[in-house]
């Protein structure tokens, strides 16, 4: 299944043979004009408006959309510019959610962790709208990252359910219909968004749980990935190999590869989306660099089975060292691309196509 | 009669304006953290952040004023991560939760740095109680790269904490956060020296002394061993395991005062005073013990929480205390 729904998209004017499937995880800088606006929106003393503040989302989904693209992107978002934060956005649009203020995650960086106080229900569209316009926007195909039901459950506070995986459960029944809305509006590329996982590995089957509600009467031609950020993977591996899905995006980048080895037993038989870039350092990674990281990949599955994308969401990166690391990324696939074409690169016998 | 003791173990969230202020001033990288040479701008928002959580403490009635640890980026691991032999790695996870700090990689010998007396001697009040993370948490948060092996780390990481509390100005009452012995209790054979090392820490100070430990209990052979330490509490979680903190209590006894964790520290549903003295006397007749003295405290660090159900949860821990004594 995976090997034939990642070729939907490949692009037509592809320069090489090998095909490894470029992407992003999600979230990108916001440029700082978009957060004055925000803040003016915000503002009741300010005579700016929602109506305002939507054509300031517009202007800067079309521009990320464009930056995405000139990175050489083969699959685009609009880098998240509508969501504020990946479990707020979220709650905000889920009836049964209460807001009470931020709480900090790591130094300063902090998030409005809801409160779940009733019972969650699905009220309007969450991303269907937000799709639709980057569709119409980009000239590459789109990918639409979803903040899971077990993170949504895990990262907020639960006062409603008996336990969080209760939450979690009646929380994908919410996100099973919207996928189903999404694939409706023409969306072919889901990530599920797992980072809570990480935390707490030994909750996998209830992710597993999640998950085949999740994909219940989805179409096989629809990718749906999933990401999850760094953690110690060896407590979630071999089992995620279970779940319902075609790709899983690994933070590996950030712990400079040495979990790598989790992966290798037993085979890897999903596709891989590999991070190669360290989104928690505003340094740059070079072409060299991010193509011996690549490479790293090929130790855990065969190049028709991997995609290239950052650790995690790029979004608190200065902007210019995002697109750096993305355009370098981009550039540096392509390359591998054209020496495996050439014959000029071994593969570890394990993963060799034959 | 049970004297009880409304308190909390420190780590504050900081006021929503310092969280503006300081991410402004600061930033949002790992180098932006902590270093302990801040400027006067940044040291002004610490100042007004302290005033404030001993304001909130205050007005809510506790029995206890922490400092409330505003300037503790790195949690339970920022003694290490100020210190000027300490390198700073990448940033791991807080225990199981969605909370990270960044790794302190012990580089050199771990003097005595003075940095957590400059903050408590800031508090201006009487009943002063000194945080910090206990000898077996803080080895455990940290990366050792200059020591011989464990044994000798722990014994320097003691040292280093008695040191601290050497400094330290006058102070009713010590917690010593312990949640590693819960997370990543000590091996057999090191039990009996991690009860030692909470031991010489305890030796440190004239104050009570609560070793308090936090998500689950302690396993019972750890719990045994930290008997033997010459504290004037253990604190437990009721919130996340209150049967097998029982059971530790009824099978080993325990000191003559106890710390009970009975708030939630990380759900904001906000238990009623009625509530938290049911629970205290929950515990009276499941242990039917008299206790000297009982400190009635939320079972985690508080930073979990949005502001406004943090301070909620100070109100009704102060009121339980009140409540729970005119019922007596």
């Amino acid at each position: 299944m995976s090997e034939n729904d990642r070729e939907q998209f490949r692009p037509d004017d592809h320069p090489n043979e090998h095909f490894l499937l470029t992407s992003i995880v999600g979230s990108y800088p916001k440029p700082k004009w978009l957060n004055r606006v925000s803040d003016l929106a915000d503002d009741p003393e300010s005579r700016f408006d929602e109506e305002q503040l939507r054509e300031a989302h517009d202007d800067a989904c079309r521009v990320m959309i464009d930056e995405h693209e000139r990175a050489g992107l083969d699959t685009v978002s609009d880098g998240e510019m509508r969501r504020n934060e990946m479990v707020e956005f979220f709650a905000d649009r889920i009836e049964g959610y209460e807001f009470n203020g931020p709480v900090k995650v790591w130094g300063h960086n902090y998030f409005d962790k809801p409160s779940v106080v009733d019972e969650v229900e699905y009220a309007d569209s969450w991303l269907v709208d937000e799709f639709e316009f980057t569709q119409s926007v980009a000239s590459k195909p789109v990918k639409v990252p979803i903040t899971g039901p077990y993170t949504l459950a895990a990262w907020s506070f639960n006062e409603a359910y008996d336990d969080e995986a209760d939450l979690a459960y009646a929380l994908a029944d919410l996100v099973n219909e919207e996928v189903e809305a999404l694939v409706d509006a023409g969306a072919r590329y889901i990530q599920i968004d797992e980072p809570a996982l990480a935390t707490t590995p030994d909750d996998h089957a209830i992710v597993g749980e999640c998950l085949d509600r999740i994909v219940a009467g989805i179409a096989d031609e629809v990718r749906i990935g999933l990401h999850v950020c760094y953690g110690d993977y060896s407590r979630i591996y071999p089992e995620l190999l279970e779940y319902p899905i075609d790709e899983f995006d690994l933070e590996l980048c950030n712990g400079d590869y040495e979990q790598l080895d989790v992966f290798t037993d037993p085979e890897f038989t999903t596709d891989l989306a590999l991070g190669v870039v360290d989104v928690h350092t505003a340094e740059v990674e070079s072409v060299e660099e991010i193509k011996e990281n690549i490479k790293q990949g090929f130790e855990i599955v065969p190049p028709e089975n991997l995609t290239i994308s950052p650790d995690c969401g790029v979004k608190l990166l200065p902007r210019e060292v995002a697109y750096q690391k993305i355009e370098n990324m981009v550039t540096a696939a392509r390359e591998i691309e054209a020496e495996l074409d050439a014959g000029e690169i071994d593969l570890s016998p394990e993963v060799s196509a034959d | 009669m049970t004297e009880l003791v409304a308190t909390t173990p420190g780590l504050y969230p900081l006021p929503d304006w310092a969280k503006d202020e300081l991410s402004e001033l600061k930033g949002h990288q790992k180098g932006d953290l902590i270093a302990g040479d801040e400027g006067p701008e940044v040291l002004d928002v610490y100042e007004r952040a302290r005033t404030d959580a001993v304001d909130t403490q205050g007005n809510a009635g506790l029995d206890r004023t922490v400092e409330g640890q505003p300037r503790w980026d790195d949690m339970l691991a920022h003694p290490l991560t100020v210190h000027e032999n300490v390198e700073t790695g990448g940033i791991i996870r807080y225990y199981d939760n969605n909370n990270f700090y960044r790794d302190p990689q012990v580089q050199g010998e771990l003097t005595p740095s003075g940095d957590v007396a400059a903050e408590l001697s800031a508090v201006d009040a009487t009943d002063r109680q000194a945080v910090l993370p206990g000898p077996y948490s803080l080895f455990d948060l940290a990366t050792d790269e200059f020591y011989d092996d464990d044994a000798e780390f722990l014994d320097a990481v003691t040292d280093f904490l008695a040191g601290e509390i050497a400094e330290f100005p006058t102070h009713e009452t010590l917690f010593l956060l312990e949640p590693s012995l819960v997370e990543n209790a000590p091996d057999d054979d090191d039990n009996e020296h991690a009860s030692e090392a909470i031991d010489r820490v305890a030796a440190a100070t004239d104050a009570d002394v609560v070793v308090h430990t936090y998500w689950g209990s302690i396993p019972e052979r750890t719990y045994a061993h930290l008997m033997d330490a010459d504290v004037d509490a253990i604190g437990f979680d009721f919130v996340a395991d209150a049967d097998e903190s029982l059971y530790n209590i009824n099978e080993y006894g325990t000191k003559d005062a106890v710390a009970m964790g009975l708030v939630d520290g990380q759900n904001t549903l906000v238990e009623s005073p009625e509530t938290i003295r049911d629970r205290v006397e929950w515990v009276d007749e499941n242990t039917h013990t008299e206790f000297d003295r009982a400190y009635l405290t939320s079972n985690t660090e508080l930073f979990y929480l949005p502001v406004n159900r943090f301070e909620a949860k100070l109100k009704s821990l102060a009121d339980a205390a009140t409540l729970a004594e005119v019922d007596a």
